[in-house]
C-alpha cells in the first residue's frame, strides 16, 4: 500500500523515503553481522583447542583435571561443566516455586497489593547488578552457611542461593504474564463448579499455563548458566568436582573469569578457555532452542 | 483434608512466600545501604582509590561509569532505534524476518562475559583500540541492542494505527510518518525502556573486565582536553568502572578497608540504579498522564 502511493510522490519525499530505508537496513545489518561474527570468532577460537592444540574432545567434555600448567597440561572440563550445571539447576529449583508463588499472589490473591508493591519489588530485584549480588552473597550468605554447615561456606549452595533471587524476577515476571493472560472463562467454569481457589490454581491454572512457567524456568536457567562475577565471589574457585554442596568448586564463567586475563593469547591455555567459552555459546543456542519449542508448545 | 482447609492452608502459604520475597528485597536493600551508606562522603566519592593504604575513593571509577554510559548510550540509541524500526515496520513477515527475530533473541540470551570475550577478541585486538572506554561502550552496545531493538519495537507498536494510516493518507512518505507521527507517540515507551536499559548498562561488569580493562589510569581532572592521554574524557585510555571496581576489591583487594570500600561503592551503585529506577517509573507515569489526560 505505501509503495504504490509512495510512486506518485515528488522526488524528494522518494529521497527521504530511501534515506529511511537505508539508514534501519544498515542498523539491523550491523547486529546481524555482530552476532555472526561474534559465533565465528568464539568457535573458531574455541575449536582451535582441538584443531591445532590436537587435546581430544572426548577428553576435554569428560576429563576430570583441569591442570593447564601441569606437565602435560590438562584439560578436563568435567568439574566447570558439572558446577555450572548444578548451580544453575539448583537455583532454578529453589527460584521456580518462590516465583510461581509470588505470580499466583499478583494475580490471582491480591493483585491490586501484587501491581503496587509486589511488581515493583521484582522489578527493582531485577535491576540490582550482579556484582552487588555477589557482593552481598560473599559477606552474608557464605559466612551463614559457614557457621551452618561443615566447610568454608562457599561452593554451590552459595553460588546457587544468590542466583536464585537473580533469576527470580525472570521466572515471576513470564509466570505472572502466563496467569495475567489465562482466559478468565476457564477459572470462572472452575468456581462456579464449587471449586476452591486453590483447586481452582492446581487444577486449572498450573496445568494450562505449564508450557510458559517451563519457558521462564528455562530462561531463568539460562540466565543463570552465563551469569559470571557474583558465582565466581562465592563458588571458592577451585577446580575439583566437590563432594558436598558446600565445598570450593568451579563454574565455566568463573573460570574463565579467572584465568583469561593471566593466559597468552594464541597458547594451548588461552585456547582451552575458549572452549568452555565455546560451550557457554552452544548451551545458550540449547536454551534458545528449548524456549522455542515451549513457546510453540504453548500456542497450541 | 478437606478441600476448604487445603483452600486457606496454600493461600497462606502463597502470601507467606510473598512477603518472604518482599523481604529478601527489603533485607538486601537495607543491608547494602545500612553497611555502604555511612562510608560515603564527598571525599569518597571523588577521591582516587588506594591499592595497599586505607581510605581510598572511588573517584575516577564513578567517573568512568558515568562517562562509558554516556558514550554506550550514544551509540546503542541511534543502531536500536534504526534496527527496531525496520523490525517493526520495514520486515516483511516470512523467513527471513523470522529469522532475524531468532538471531535477536539469541544475542539477548548471550552470557555477558561472552560478549566481553568477543570484545577483547575484534575490538580490543583485531582492531587495535586495546582496553579503552570505547572498546567497553562497543561491547555494552552489542550487549544492549537486543534490549534496544526490543524496546523501539514495543513503542511502535503502542502507537495507534489509524494514525499512522493518517500520515500514510495525508502521502507523506512511509520514513516521515515514522519520524514525524509514530515516533514522538512512541517516545514515552523508548526512552522509560532506555532509561532502564541505562541502568543495565551502569551495574554490567563481566562484559567489560576485557574491554575496558580492570586498571585506571592516573586521571588528571584539570585537563579536559579529549586527546591528551590523562584527560577524563579520553575515550581511548583504560578505565576501570564502578561495577568492575566492586568485583576487583572483593577478590583482590588489599587495603585493609576494602569490605568497606566494596560496601560503599555497592550502595553508590545501588543508589544509582535506584534512581534510574524511579526516574524511569516517574517519567513514564508522567507522560501517561500528559497524553491521556487523567489524574
Amino acid at each position: 500500500m505505501a509503495q504504490s502511493v509512495g510512486k506518485q510522490q515528488p522526488k524528494p519525499h522518494l529521497r527521504e523515503e530511501w534515506v529511511g530505508r537505508v539508514y534501519t537496513f544498515l542498523c539491523i545489518l550491523f547486529l546481524l553481522l555482530t552476532i555472526f561474527s561474534m559465533v565465528y570468532f568464539v568457535a573458531s577460537k574455541g575449536l582451535s583447542t582441538f584443531i591445532i592444540n590436537k587435546v581430544n574432545l572426548a577428553g576435554f567434555l569428560t576429563g576430570l583435571k583441569w591442570s593447564p600448567d601441569s606437565e602435560p597440561p590438562l584439560f578436563g572440563a568435567l568439574p566447570f561443566l558439572i558446577g555450572s550445571f548444578s548451580t544453575s539447576i539448583l537455583a532454578a529449583v529453589i527460584a521456580a516455586p518462590l516465583g510461581f508463588c509470588a505470580a499466583v499472589f499478583m494475580t490471582q490473591i491480591m493483585p491490586k497489593f501484587g501491581r503496587k508493591i509486589m511488581q515493583p519489588v521484582i522489578e527493582l530485584l531485577a535491576g540490582i547488578p550482579s556484582v552487588v549480588y555477589g557482593f552481598v552473597g560473599l559477606s552474608v550468605i557464605v559466612p551463614l552457611f559457614r557457621d551452618i554447615f561443615p566447610g568454608q561456606g562457599i561452593g554451590i549452595a552459595a553460588g546457587a542461593v544468590v542466583l536464585s533471587i537473580m533469576i527470580l524476577p525472570t521466572i515471576t515476571t513470564i509466570a505472572t504474564d502466563a496467569l495475567a493472560s489465562l482466559p478468565a472463562g476457564l477459572k470462572e467454569g472452575s468456581y462456579a463448579l464449587g471449586a476452591t481457589r486453590w483447586q481452582t490454581i492446581y487444577r486449572i491454572v498450573l496445568p494450562t499455563t505449564m508450557p510458559a512457567l517451563l519457558t521462564g524456568i528455562v530462561l531463568g536457567i539460562a540466565r543463570a548458566f552465563g551469569e559470571a562475577l557474583a558465582v565466581q565471589m562465592v563458588i571458592g574457585n577451585s577446580p575439583h568436582i566437590p563432594r558436598s554442596l558446600f565445598e570450593s568448586t568451579s563454574t565455566l564463567t568463573s573460570a574463565i573469569t579467572l584465568s583469561m586475563g593471566n593466559t597468552v593469547m594464541g597458547s594451548i591455555q588461552n585456547n582451552a578457555l575458549w572452549s568452555l567459552a565455546l560451550l557457554l555459546m552452544i548451551m545458550t543456542f540449547v536454551f534458545v532452542f528449548i524456549v522455542r519449542m515451549l513457546e510453540r508448545r504453548s500456542k497450541l | 483434608m478437606n478441600a476448604k482447609t487445603a483452600d486457606k492452608i496454600a493461600t497462606a502459604l502463597i502470601v507467606t512466600i510473598a512477603a518472604i520475597i518482599i523481604l529478601i528485597l527489603a533485607g538486601l536493600l537495607g543491608y547494602i545501604l545500612i553497611r555502604g551508606v555511612g562510608h560515603i562522603s564527598f571525599d569518597f566519592l571523588t577521591s582516587p582509590p588506594e591499592t595497599i593504604r586505607a581510605g581510598g575513593g572511588i573517584g575516577p571509577q564513578l567517573f568512568n561509569s558515568l562517562f562509558l554510559l554516556v558514550l554506550t548510550m550514544i551509540i546503542t540509541i541511534p543502531l536500536g532505534l534504526g534496527a527496531g524500526i525496520y523490525m517493526s515496520e520495514y520486515a516483511k513477515p516470512g523467513r527471513g524476518t523470522d529469522f532475524i527475530r531468532l538471531v535477536v533473541e539469541v544475542l539477548s540470551s548471550f552470557p555477558s562475559i561472552v560478549v566481553g570475550l568477543f570484545g577483547l577478541l575484534v575490538i580490543v585486538n583485531l582492531f587495535g583500540f586495546g582496553f579503552s572506554l570505547f572498546s567497553g561502550a562497543l561491547a555494552l552496545t552489542v550487549f544492549n541492542l537486543p534490549l534496544m531493538v526490543r524496546i523501539t519495537e514495543q513503542g511502535l507498536k503502542s502507537v495507534p494505527r489509524e494514525q499512522k494510516e493518517a500520515g500514510l493518507a495525508l502521502g507523506l512518505s512511509k520514513w516521515k510518518t515514522i519520524r514525524s507521527i509514530m515516533l514522538p507517540i512512541a517516545i514515552p515507551v523508548i526512552l522509560t525502556g532506555t532509561i532502564l536499559a541505562a541502568g543495565r548498562v551502569f551495574g554490567e561488569a563481566a562484559a567489560l573486565l576485557f574491554t575496558a580493562g580492570m586498571s585506571s589510569p592516573r586521571l588528571d581532572f584539570s585537563d579536559w582536553n579529549p586527546l591528551s592521554p590523562f584527560s577524563p574524557l579520553n575515550p581511548f585510555r583504560p578505565a576501570e568502572t564502578l561495577a568492575v571496581h566492586i568485583w576487583k576489591i572483593n577478590s583482590e583487594g588489599l587495603a585493609p578497608d576494602a569490605p568497606e570500600i566494596a560496601a560503599g561503592a555497592s550502595a553508590v551503585l545501588i543508589i544509582t540504579v535506584l534512581l534510574f529506577n524511579m526516574i524511569a517509573r516517574w517519567f513514564g507515569r508522567y507522560v501517561h498522564r500528559k497524553f491521556t489526560a487523567t489524574k
